[in-house]
Order: structure tokens, then C-alpha cells, then sequence
């Protein structure tokens, strides 16, 4: 399965972004293959309304199976939802900290959006 | 005569212009009319306390998508410009808050599986104000829109709110602060904008940027400073190094703040504030005057 998570540059050395719908990049962590591959996500979160919807789309289009963030909206999480893509809270840290803690099942799935719509 | 009240931000006393300056000319036998398209936040009712008359709502065209007929294509999400429609696998998700209605999707749609639906974004009133000693039995002319609670579609309402707009001697509009498009929306049929202001780095910083936004669309704009007397000098230096005319400059007053606490029309108890409206009234419609020549 690929798991994606948000990431504040190009690589799993670099923090997580706490923000869904307008972070800049995703690292892409396949479990099969054990690697991470980045994904930009410039354009969706340079959109002025909506970023949370194209992000979802962009992650679903890259057959996503689940998503590491901090702060999902309402409308990325309908989005998350259609795309059968499940949430888990990722808390602060490296993407690659963070990516051990969800193999080590110690994350939480998130099962609603927790903030309102700016955030997405 | 249609005089837009137009301000780079809020708070700098827009719809105290905006309600003096209409009750002023009604005071002076105008057939005035005050229209507020500030529809996020319309405050003119509190000083004018209109009697409402008419209602009516104002609906905005959101798809909906016909599963029977819908192949999951995906050409709606890809033609929508405001991401108010997304095709995630076999499912269309549609977001009303976001839609535009401007019927892209349902032109786009191969299968004919979309259709229109109206949905509620706000209101209009109208009616009459008493407020004004003089104003007879006519009263002044009131209308504002409404945008519905978490709704972010002001275009519409306001498009609605000027189509309601009756021909009159004097019409003066109170625009959204700000540069966004409801406020091109509100001022771009006015005959003159009036942008008000403080005189401080702040106000200066919106007013160039107000200025700007009406200056590319060809309408002639001057500046009513308020607060005069505290702040610095910037505004002044810019509008004459622009050649923006500078119509009125309203004191900072203790007296004028407490009236408009109260929520009461301030050219009916401070005769300094009715006389700098009186002169501003005058001098707008010269200038429209002379436009239209
Ligand atoms: S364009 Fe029409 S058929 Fe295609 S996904 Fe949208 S609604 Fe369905
Ligand atoms: S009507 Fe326009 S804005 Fe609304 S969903 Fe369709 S394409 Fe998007």
C-alpha cells in the first residue's frame, strides 16, 4: 500500500507540514517496496479555493491508500473519504519518525475533519 | 446619480459617509435612495432603521448529478475553475459553497446527467427610511443585500441587490471594504467613488490599493479623509502627487463618535458633520456634472 504524508520538502528528512490541502509536498511511503518517493503538490495548493478537494483527487489519482497529516477540513475529508483514502493523525516530527510510529501501529485514525474550512 | 463609498479596509467610517451623504441630500429635497452591498456585514439599517417593504431571496444554480446517467467521466471536475465539483473513482462529490453557478459542468457533461438546482444564498430587503426630519412622507430609499451565514458567494447577492436599484436623482451605495471582487462588482456602474480613510500608514496602504482597483476600471474617485487632524501627512502627499481631489475632511469629534454609538443619523444633531456632508454633497455632483458634460 502507498501511505502519504505532508511534508514541508522533498524528502523524509524534512518535517512533517501540519497542514492537508496546502502543503507543498507529499512523501510517498510505498510499504511494499519499502521506498519513499516525493510528490509535489504546488499546484492544488496554490488554488484559491478548494485545495483540500484537488489534494484529495491528486492523492486518489496516485492510488493512495492512506494519509498521514495534521489538520484535514470538511471538504478534503469528504473528498479523503470518496477516495477510500483513511487518516491518521500524525502528531510533529521527521516524516521518516513518523512514517516508524504508523508501521508500528502506534498512530490514530482520524474519523472526521477536526478543523474548519481555512485550514484545508 | 450613483456615488459609490468605497475603503481599502474596514472601519474608516464608510457607512457613515455613505448613510450621511444620502440622508443629507434627502434633507436637501433629493429623491435619495441608500443601497448597502456590504452584504457580509450590512450595517446601514442600524442608523437608517428602515421600514421594509419587500423581501425577496436571492439563489444561485448548483448542480446536481442524475447516478442513473453519470458515467463517472469526470469532464465536470475537470472544466470546474472553483473545485466545487470533484469525480473521485465512480463518485461525483459536488460542493455547493464553492459553486459559482456559471454552468460550465452542465455544458460539459457528454451524458446530460447534470441538472440545475437553485440554492438559497442570501436576501434582499427593501423599504423606506424616516429618520430624517425633513425628508416628508417619502423617506429615503433603503435596500441591502444579505449573504447567508457561512456562505461565501457575495457576487450574486450583489448582482441582485444592483439589478433592484431605481432610477433616482441621487442613489449613493455602500460598497464591500476591501479590493476583492464584490467590491468591483458593487462599483463598477457608479458615476463617482468616494474612498474613504484615515489618515494614517495603514489607511494609506488600502487606499492606494483601493485607488488602483477603481482607476482601472475608469471611474473618477476622490477621497474623504476621516479623522482628520490626528495621524501623519501620507494620504495628503498621495493624493496630490496622484491628482486625486481630497472632498471632504471630517474631524476627529467626540460628539460625532457618540452619535454613532447610539446608532442615530449624525447629520440630524452635529451641524459642523451636516455641513461638511452638505459640502461634500455638493461637490460630487459637480463633478458628476462635469463628467457627463
Ligand atoms: S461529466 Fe457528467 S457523466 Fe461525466 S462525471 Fe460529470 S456528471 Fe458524470
Ligand atoms: S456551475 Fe460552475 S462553479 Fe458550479 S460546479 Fe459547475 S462548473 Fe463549477
Amino acid at each position: 500500500m502507498k501511505i502519504a504524508i505532508t511534508a514541508v520538502g522533498p524528502s523524509e528528512e524534512d518535517e512533517m507540514d501540519q497542514r492537508f490541502g496546502r502543503t507543498k509536498y507529499f512523501m510517498i511511503y510505498d510499504t511494499e517496496a519499502g521506498e519513499y518517493q516525493s510528490l509535489s503538490n504546488s499546484s492544488a495548493a496554490a488554488e484559491s479555493q478548494g485545495a483540500g478537494i484537488r489534494t484529495g483527487e491528486l492523492l486518489s489519482n496516485n492510488g493512495v491508500g492512506a494519509l498521514i497529516t495534521g489538520h484535514v477540513g470538511p471538504k478534503a475529508f469528504s473528498t479523503l473519504i470518496a477516495a477510500k483514502i483513511k487518516v491518521f493523525s500524525g502528531g510533529k516530527g521527521k516524516v521518516s519518525e513518523i512514517v516508524s510510529r504508523y508501521l508500528a501501529g502506534e498512530l490514530k485514525e482520524t474519523k472526521g475533519p477536526d478543523v474548519n474550512s481555512h485550514w484545508t | 446619480m450613483k456615488i459609490a463609498i468605497a475603503s481599502g479596509k474596514g472601519g474608516t467610517g464608510k457607512t457613515t459617509v455613505a448613510v450621511n451623504l444620502a440622508a443629507i441630500a434627502q434633507l436637501n429635497g433629493k429623491r435619495s435612495v441608500y443601497v448597502d452591498c456590504d452584504v457580509e456585514e450590512p450595517n446601514g439599517h442600524i442608523f437608517l432603521k428602515p421600514e421594509i417593504d419587500s423581501q425577496q431571496t436571492v439563489t444561485n444554480p448548483v448542480p446536481v448529478i442524475d447516478d442513473e446517467k453519470c458515467d463517472s467521466c469526470g469532464e465536470c471536475g475537470k472544466i470546474c475553475h472553483f473545485n466545487a465539483i470533484a469525480v473521485i473513482l465512480d463518485s461525483v462529490l459536488v460542493f455547493p459553497e464553492l459553486c459559482h453557478g456559471c454552468g460550465g459542468c452542465f455544458h460539459a457533461c457528454p451524458k446530460g446527467a447534470i441538472t440545475e438546482s437553485p440554492r438559497e444564498v442570501g436576501k434582499i430587503e427593501a423599504g423606506r427610511s424616516y429618520q430624517v426630519e425633513a425628508s416628508g412622507k417619502e423617506g429615503i430609499g433603503f435596500i441591502h443585500g444579505i449573504l447567508n451565514l457561512n456562505e461565501a458567494m457575495a457576487v450574486p447577492v450583489i448582482r441582485a441587490v444592483r439589478k433592484m436599484i431605481p432610477e433616482s436623482e441621487w442613489v449613493v451605495i455602500d460598497a464591500p471594504p476591501g479590493t476583492s471582487c464584490s467590491m468591483v462588482a458593487t462599483v463598477r456602474d457608479a458615476d463617482y467613488v468616494l474612498l474613504v480613510t484615515e489618515p494614517t500608514p495603514f489607511g494609506l496602504h488600502d487606499l492606494e490599493l483601493a485607488y488602483r482597483t477603481v482607476r482601472d476600471l475608469d471611474i473618477t474617485a476622490g477621497v474623504v479623509v476621516n479623522r482628520a487632524g490626528t495621524g501623519d501627512s501620507g494620504v495628503g502627499e498621495f493624493c496630490a502627487r496622484e491628482g486625486i481631489e481630497i472632498l471632504a475632511e471630517i474631524p476627529e469629534s467626540r460628539e460625532i463618535a457618540e452619535i454613532y454609538s447610539r446608532g442615530s443619523v449624525i447629520i440630524n444633531e452635529d451641524e459642523g458633520f451636516a455641513s461638511i456632508m452638505a459640502e461634500l454633497m455638493k461637490k460630487v455632483e459637480k463633478r458628476i456634472m462635469a463628467e457627463q458634460r
